[in-house]
């Protein structure tokens, strides 16, 4: 009998929203990536959430992708920030404080940023930002990240679990410096929410263009407390596949690291 | 609104040419005595949209009336004179051996708005490069985005419309370290044009999400007043919606920007030379935002079979976009009806402006409602202006006030053919002195070379745009064996799995363009960058005889003969070579009168033929890359090394003044690349980099430092076709050659493959970081640090 139960709740669907507006981009490879980890996924346009504000609570995981949602003009992110958190807001709020995994990347990761479900969504409030690269320009490059672990192997956010130490991703992006009062960047750290900070080869301190932006602690990536709710300015979602990096490392042959982050949080519900 | 007659049936030759000059018709004399005819016939007088969209149909821009013209072209060698008449350039070159060769993985060639070719059973990859100069001149960062906003738009209204995977983009500047004083009046500055355009294509692409994956920059001075600025974007289609058909009843429905009083005059602008009247209106204002809609929801209504035919608003706007709809059925449009930016337009210009993100779409009645609530609920814009017919007319109105009403039959076939003239000279050709050098010397020019502006890396521009948006793109512009070294890549490759599922097949790009040997001779240049781009898609493992091209001429005033001359010297090259390689050319472009007056003399832009090169291949798990892998392999260089350093680079750096422009053996070429195809595919190679800008010596500094590697190289055993010194075997430009990377285990079997072809056992890879150079011949050695080359590549394009 329980055996029955294991499979039957292994072979449960998970499923995936993905966001998405006029200017979004990344959202085809996203689903991709999800799709390959086992998921379905549905990419539905921010009107249609809005006419049905309940539909984002029958799915099991958020994302919100890449991209220029609305040019990003007044600043990234903010007109679709501001349009989840007032015309959807409640409910956010709640997939997030259920525990549900949620992950924004690049202007994903801006957006959650500025509505503040990042790195505190218990509040829901602002409380940092992504400002422009210290180099002034759009930075597109692969770096090397290093994985952030609490103690012994065991990383705070469930979307980074069981990576090497030093991972490599692609960024590309004007406005990835990541910045907050010292008292909110302190808070952060003590609490392991750091999950990705940019590094040379060997996960030692770096600068420029390795550091494509400037970030404070050179932070590329942070969670929440509870590490379900994830930003991060690198494109885990190219690089799915060994073939994707510009020398095809990888690994069992054919994936490339970004996978091992999606399969971390279907894996996680199953 | 104020529709206003224009006198035409009682003028006189000075009075027409006064007419078309005042209004930037761009009309010649003999269109317009034509227009005259026409309005004669009907016994009354053009209305002001009536004469523009006679403009903005029968401009260059949109007929191309040059190169599908009457040509009667000289070439004068030896002291003999040779006369052949073309009644259409075109047709009887290039696109005669795209018939020719009529290759049946061609699906839509030079009939709609891009080539497309074959991708695999159900789907087709398509290809269109446009020009967007003149308005890059005036405006650089808003000419260059409208300028890849509007190629984005082209593979939009391909078929039944593709969906865009990769841009590309080419440029022409002048020298950024031109003195101020020495830019003429009314003229940006090279440098703000450079920097402008290259944002304006990084703030439109990547706001697409298209990654911009493959391109060039070319500096030299004839640019100065006149940058040219090439993009292309590739997309996929379907194979059953790459046709499109208008039925009578169907409704013409406009989707996207407003209009508004920007890019009046665009198409017949593009005509007229610049100078420092030139008039900045005529440029497009662009909103990336508003096209990323029109391209999310428009893929939706192709897929939900909403709409029979698109096209986009390019240059002449709806007067194009809608009249190329309705050209063999007729149409009524209502112009009150097209959604405006701001009041106060009058007719004329309602139908010709170039706002932007503009696509036209003939919609059967039935699904009026279904296509407007799909584009509704993604905030786009959409409104019904009219209706196609089946009488053969184009039919504007404004309310009730008829404003146009013209045979559609004039309009894309009345446009009269004179014969133009065309001269092409042999100039003299001398070979260059010897060229000897110190070892000493030789170790600068390399670096020289290498941190000549033709030479050196991009990376400034590459790393600006998003090339790896979409996830697929496998071999990127700049490759290197870590992710911190780089160096340039010959070719892009896409593989397209997000949209085909389970693929493994690619969509290799490349490109070729050396206005320097246009200078001597356009022949020469036009094969030589039709190899160039060949060679680029070969070197990461593309078959050369499934490679489509695609040309682009951008060239001065086709009035003056020599000018023409040049041109049809180009067409003849692009001939002979598309049917000695036996690949098709699929889709082009001109851009022609690039030209500009200072104190009344006229400069003109040396001429530059692009082509740009497509090709599918079975397998991207194949394709490999130009940087070294691994020490202990051997490097090779394959084919002949001939004293070439004619419009070279070291030529260049050196001051040299003669010097012979590279040849061009077709048939050793397909030979050579043919082989090298088998050798990747069979996984003999490690890395392969072709020979261009700046010789051998330049591809393999370019390797070492991208794989992080050190190389011993014996420059005795460069086989050359006649004797020459260590200095012109190093820089010689000559074409068909290629540095491969073999591993000892493949040795053998390279040498094997490879047999009867001319190929030089030069070095091999080491670990110690340095580039080795031994001749015991000429008594030359150097030792040069990796770092130092990738420094000096480097630093030059830094802004």
């Amino acid at each position: 009998m329980a055996k029955n139960f294991a499979m039957v709740n292994k072979m449960k669907k998970i499923k995936v929203i993905i966001i998405r507006t006029a200017g979004t981009n990344c959202d085809y490879e996203l689903k991709s990536a999800f799709e390959l980890c086992g998921a379905t996924v549905d990419r539905v346009h921010i009107n249609e959430l809005i006419s049905s504000k309940n539909k984002i609570l029958s799915y099991d995981v958020l994302a919100v992708p890449g991209g220029f949602s609305y040019g990003d003009d007044i600043a990234s992110g903010k007109i679709l920030s501001n349009e989840i958190k007032y015309k959807l807001g409640d409910n956010v709020k709640k997939f997030a404080l259920s525990g549900k995994p949620i992950i924004g990347i690049c202007n994903g990761f801006q957006i959650l940023v500025k509505m503040g479900l990042l790195p505190k969504p218990e509040n829901f409030e602002q409380i940092s930002t992504l400002s422009y690269n210290d180099s002034n320009k759009f930075e597109c490059r692969w770096v090397h990240l290093k994985t952030e672990k609490k103690n012994n192997d065991r990383t705070l956010c469930l979307w980074t679990r069981d990576l090497p130490d030093v991972i490599s991703l692609p960024v590309a992006h004007g406005e990835g410096k990541f910045v907050a009062d010292k008292k909110i960047l302190d808070d952060i750290e003590k609490n392991n929410q750091v999950v990705f900070r940019y590094c040379d080869k060997n996960g030692k301190d770096t600068v420029y263009p390795q550091d494509p932006n400037g970030s404070l602690n050179a932070i590329a990536g942070v969670c929440n407390k509870k590490g379900n709710v994830f930003g991060l300015m690198p494109h885990p979602e190219r690089y799915i596949y060994a073939l994707q990096h510009p020398s095809r490392e990888g690994y069992d042959g054919v994936y490339g690291w970004g996978k091992k982050i999606f399969q971390n949080a279907i894996d996680y519900l199953k | 609104m104020k529709v206003n007659t224009i006198e035409i049936l009682n003028l006189n030759d000075k009075q027409l040419v006064e007419l078309s000059r005042k209004s930037v018709l761009s009309l010649s004399l003999v269109e317009m005595k034509e227009v005259q005819k026409y309005f004669r016939n009907i016994k009354r007088n053009p209305t002001d949209v009536e004469l523009e969209t006679i403009a903005q149909t029968w401009s260059e821009h949109c007929k191309h009336k040059t190169l599908t013209g009457n040509i009667e072209y000289t070439e004068e060698k030896g002291g003999k004179k040779k006369v052949t008449k073309y009644k259409n350039l075109l047709k009887e070159t290039i696109f005669n051996a795209t018939m020719k060769l009529n290759k049946d993985w061609c699906i839509s060639v030079f009939k709609d708005n891009a080539g497309v070719i074959d991708f695999d059973k159900t789907n087709g990859v398509a290809f269109k490069v446009e020009t967007h100069n003149h308005p890059s001149a005036l405006e650089p960062y808003g000419g260059s985005a409208t300028g890849i906003g509007g190629v984005i738009r082209d593979i939009l209204g391909v078929g039944l419309g593709a969906k865009p995977l990769a841009n590309t983009d080419v440029f022409c500047f002048g020298l950024p370290d031109t003195k101020s004083s020495e830019v003429p009046e009314g003229m940006h500055h090279p440098k703000r044009i450079a920097k402008g355009v290259v944002s304006g294509v990084r703030d439109y692409g990547n706001r697409m999400g298209i990654p911009t994956v493959n391109g060039g920059v070319f500096f030299d001075k004839g640019y100065m007043a006149n940058p040219l600025v090439y993009c292309g974007t590739m997309g996929i289609i379907p194979k059953n919606m790459s046709e499109k058909e208008v039925k009578p009843g169907d409704l013409v429905l406009v989707v996207g920007g407003r209009t508004g009083r920007d890019g009046i005059h665009g198409a017949t602008f593009s005509s007229v030379e610049l100078d420092k009247e030139s008039d900045v209106s005529a440029v497009q204002i662009g909103n990336p935002i508003v096209e990323k809609k029109v391209l999310d929801t428009m893929l939706k209504a192709r897929d939900l079979k909403l709409y029979r035919a698109v096209t986009d608003c390019g240059a002449g706007g709806l007067s194009s976009a809608a009249g190329e709809l309705g050209e063999k059925t007729g149409l009524v449009i209502q112009l009150e009806k097209v959604p405006l930016k701001y009041k106060g337009l009058a007719p004329w210009e309602i139908w010709i402006s170039e706002a932007q993100e503009r696509m036209v779409f003939a919609v059967p009645p039935k699904n009026k409602n279904k296509i407007l609530n799909l584009f509704k609920k993604e905030n786009v814009e959409a409104t019904f202006i009219g209706k196609f017919t089946n009488d053969g007319k184009l039919l504007l109105k404004y309310g009730n006030e008829v404003v146009a009403n013209m045979e559609m039959s004039f309009l894309h076939g009345g446009v009269p053919k004179p014969t133009r003239k065309a001269v092409w000279k042999q100039k003299p050709i001398k070979k260059q002195s010897p060229v000897k050098v110190s070892a000493k010397t030789l170790q600068e020019d390399i670096k020289k070379v290498l941190a000549d502006i033709n030479v050196c890396s991009r990376d400034w521009i590459i790393r600006q745009y998003d090339h790896e948006v979409q996830g697929q793109t496998v071999v990127k512009p700049l490759q290197g064996s870590s992710i911190t070294n780089s160096g340039p890549q010959d070719a892009a490759v896409i593989w397209p799995y997000t949209v085909v599922k389970g693929t493994k097949k690619g969509i290799v790009l490349s490109n070729g363009i050396n206005p320097e040997y246009g200078k001597v001779d356009t022949y020469k240049m036009t094969a030589s960058s039709i190899e160039e781009a060949m060679r680029n898609a070969v070197c990461v493992g593309a078959d050369p005889e499934k490679i489509s091209l695609l040309d682009n001429f951008c060239w001065g005033n086709p009035n003056k003969p020599e000018i023409l001359g040049s041109l049809v010297r180009a067409s003849q090259a692009a001939y002979d070579l598309s049917l000695g390689y036996g690949v098709p050319f699929i889709s082009g472009k001109d851009s022609l009168y690039n030209e500009y007056t200072i104190d009344g003399k006229t400069y003109s832009i040396p001429p530059a033929f692009l082509v740009s090169s497509m090709s599918v291949i079975e397998d991207v798990n194949k394709t490999i890359t130009m940087d070294l892998k691994n020490a202990g392999n051997s490097i090779y260089l394959i084919g002949i090394t001939k004293n070439e350093l004619g419009a070279s680079v070291y030529s260049k750096v050196k001051n040299f003044k003669n010097g012979i422009v590279p040849d061009l053996d077709v048939k050793v070429s397909k030979k050579i690349m043919k082989t090298i195809f088998s050798a990747i595919n069979e996984g003999l190679l490690e890395s392969c980099h072709d020979c261009s800008e700046g010789g051998l010596i330049t591809s393999i500094s370019e390797m070492a430092f991208a794989g992080d590697k050190g190389v011993n190289i014996n420059a005795d055993a460069i086989k050359t076709s006649e004797k020459m010194t260590i200095a012109e075997t190093l820089f010689s430009e000559s074409n068909t050659r290629f540095i491969v990377e073999v591993s000892p285990e493949n040795v053998v079997k390279f040498e094997k493959m490879f047999k009867g072809i001319v190929v030089s056992k030069i070095g091999e890879v080491s670990n110690d970081k340095l580039l080795k150079l031994e001749s015991k011949k000429s008594k030359i050695s150097v030792k040069e640090n990796i770092k130092n080359l990738q420094k000096a590549w480097q630093k030059t394009l830094q802004w």
